[in-house]
């Protein structure tokens, strides 16, 4: 029989249910063949606030919630022999090594062995000033701004090469989501650069299960039009891989959820631009003659994935400082409220104007206009509102300035007492923004400085 | 803001177009409905552009929803929240397509005032705020917008 590789993903995003792994475990310990557990925690900014806390302490900097998410499965996976890959490792992923080997002893557990990828953080070996200077892809300009975290996306062949050292668990920073599958394919099928139609389809199969149970139920129910079973339980997905580059997407047995084409079509297009050139370090795929086919319940069959050659360059988010954002909130409830609304809103924005803010400020009312009308109320949408419902004001401003977002919480907050009828539940924020931009930059002067290393225990 | 928008009958193909005029003998019956009776969708983002799908329910949804829902209709819809384009890719083989639209994110998560600083709801602005003359055979036999309820919500 022909070999059979298992992914299952325990996490979507840095705030991903903490349990959804223990359901994966299960499944991929009754599976032949060799088995991964992955978990995508790093988002663009996450790795910005990692290189922060680094900054302040050693050995901190990566994913803060590292224990909640591998505590109750390290005895299993290191008795199944299920290898771990996660990008949990953020802007420090030898102290998250580190911190696993203490778990794991803490459990009597046998020492991992644990490989990390480093070189993704392009600051060791890139000037700050080059960055700024460089040309992004968004057009705007860096000059002047103060760096927090400039992390290149690493591809798949880079994880394989962490695998290729006999680990248990490798710890990577930033590199494609979908790099942690294609990086366990790459090492277990042994594909090569040329083999382009199997990377991309390796590709496509991790971008599938990188938001975790966004392919299988999750982020999908819209009650009496696209129903999910249990919602609350839902099985994160785990895929089946052969040689050839097909693969089947489908979940532990007994979970909620649900895994059809619809599910897998919504997650195939998320975040995707053209979907004939889909780029990744190891190859551009295309997806526009992708067929997906229901092999049986909660199993969907891929394939049709077809590859060309990867970009030559590899793609930098630099992230700087960014100032504040103030975001405040007041409910005007019951008859008349969204004039009483609009008219708190008022208040606030001519006190802004005579204190010498020149920040636009963002105005929503939930319940009449907010997240889809880009702060506009039509006159169509007007006459379709009640006059008497439930309405909150909203208020948001970015200014480079603290005092000048305080202030906008602080003008809102006065209305407590100083505003129109019956203001409630007020509540603000002001909070560091962190801006980012993207820079491309030719391999040659990336991949010389990336390296995969041991972190031995204790 | 809501667009109505009727479709191009001329731009289907033949096969649906023949199709749908048999259906027209059983049913002349035109409903008046948002895009979520439909299809479906989700949205993404990258930067100051946002990605937003749309999936049809079964093959002669896709037809209609393939000749209805172009680029120059998206743009009106988006306009309000400052796309400054609008780029469609078809993938017929999945039932979908996808709209690529920038401008819409305010600057982008790390930037925006919107309260949802992703745009994951603007999948919803293309589904609620386009509205399309669907012909009765195209609205699912279960669908909501059936109900007395949902259907009072959008006649007149």
């Amino acid at each position: 029989m022909s070999k059979i590789v298992h992914i299952g993903n325990g996490a979507g995003f840095s705030g991903d249910r903490f349990d959804a792994a223990q359901a994966l475990v299960q499944h991929l310990k009754s599976c032949d063949g060799p088995r991964y557990l992955m978990f995508e925690v790093l988002a663009e900014r996450t790795i910005a606030s990692a290189q922060k806390a680094k900054a302040a302490n050693p050995e901190a900097g990566f994913s803060p919630y590292l224990d909640h998410y591998v505590t109750d499965i390290l005895g299993d996976i290191q008795q199944a022999g299920i290898t771990l890959v996660s990008n949990m490792g953020a802007a420090n992923p030898e102290a998250a090594a580190r911190r696993i080997h203490e778990l794991a002893a803490e459990q009597g557990l046998k020492p991992f062995k644990i490989a990390v990828l480093t070189g993704d953080d392009v600051r060791e070996y890139l000037d700050d000033d080059a960055l700024l200077a460089a040309e992004t892809m968004e057009g705007t300009s860096l000059a002047g701004r103060t760096i927090c975290s400039a992390n290149v996306y690493l591809g798949g062949r880079h994880v394989a090469a962490a695998l290729a050292t006999g680990a248990d668990i490798v710890l990577v920073g930033r590199t494609t989501d979908s790099a942690l599958v294609l990086g366990p394919l790459i090492h277990e099928f042994g594909w090569a650069e040329d083999e382009l139609d199997k990377l991309a389809a390796g590709t496509i199969c991790g971008h599938l299960l990188e938001c975790g149970g966004q392919v299988s139920g999750t982020y999908f129910a819209d009650p009496g039009f696209k129903d999910v079973p249990d919602l609350a339980h839902v099985g994160f997905p785990v895929t089946e891989v052969t040689a050839d580059g097909s693969f089947v997407i489908t979940k532990p047995e007994g979970t909620g959820g649900l895994i059809s084409p619809a599910t897998v079509t919504e997650q195939l297009l998320y975040e995707m631009h053209d979907p004939s050139r889909y780029l990744v370090p190891d190859v551009t795929a295309d997806v526009t003659q992708m067929t997906v086919t229901q092999d049986a319940s909660n199993r969907i069959r891929v394939a049709g994935v077809k590859g060309s050659l990867p970009p030559e360059t590899l793609k930098i988010t630099v992230c700087v400082e960014g100032g504040w954002l103030a975001e405040a909130e007041m409910s005007y409830c019951g008859a008349n409220g969204l004039a009483r609304a609009e008219l708190a809103g008022h208040v606030v924005k001519t006190r802004m104007a005579e204190s010498g803010c020149n920040q636009e400020i963002r105005m929503d009312v939930f319940g009449a206009y907010s997240a889809l009308d880009g702060g506009i109320l039509t006159d169509e949408r007007r006459a379709s509102l009640r006059f008497d419902d439930d309405y909150r004001l909203r208020l948001s401003l970015v200014s480079e300035t603290r005092a000048t977002a305080q202030k906008l919480h602080d003008e809102l907050q006065s209305l407590y007492c100083s505003g129109p009828a019956a203001g409630g539940g007020f509540r603000g924020s002001v909070t560091e923004q962190m801006s980012s931009a993207s820079v491309l930059m030719p391999r040659a002067a990336i991949e010389p400085h990336v390296s995969v290393r041991d972190v031995p225990a204790g | 803001m809501s667009v109505f928008v009727t479709c191009q009958q001329d731009n289907h193909d033949a096969r649906h177009r023949n199709a749908e005029m048999e259906n027209e003998k059983m049913s002349d019956k035109v409903w008046r409905l948002p895009l979520h009776a439909i299809a479906h969708g989700r949205a993404g983002d990258k930067g100051n552009v946002s990605n937003v799908s749309v999936i049809a329910y079964d093959e002669a949804g896709y037809a209609f929803i393939e000749a209805c829902v172009t680029e120059a209709v998206v743009m009106d819809v988006f306009s309000q929240v400052g796309a400054t384009s609008v780029m469609r890719y078809l993938l017929p083989n999945l039932k979908a397509m996808n709209f690529v639209i920038p401008g819409v994110l305010d600057g982008g998560v790390n930037e925006s005032r919107n309260v949802d600083r992703h745009g994951k709801n603007l999948s919803y602005l293309l589904l609620s705020r386009l509205m399309l003359d669907i012909p009765d055979n195209l609205l699912a036999q279960d669908s909501p917008y059936r109900t007395p309820e949902i259907a009072a919500q959008y006649s007149g």
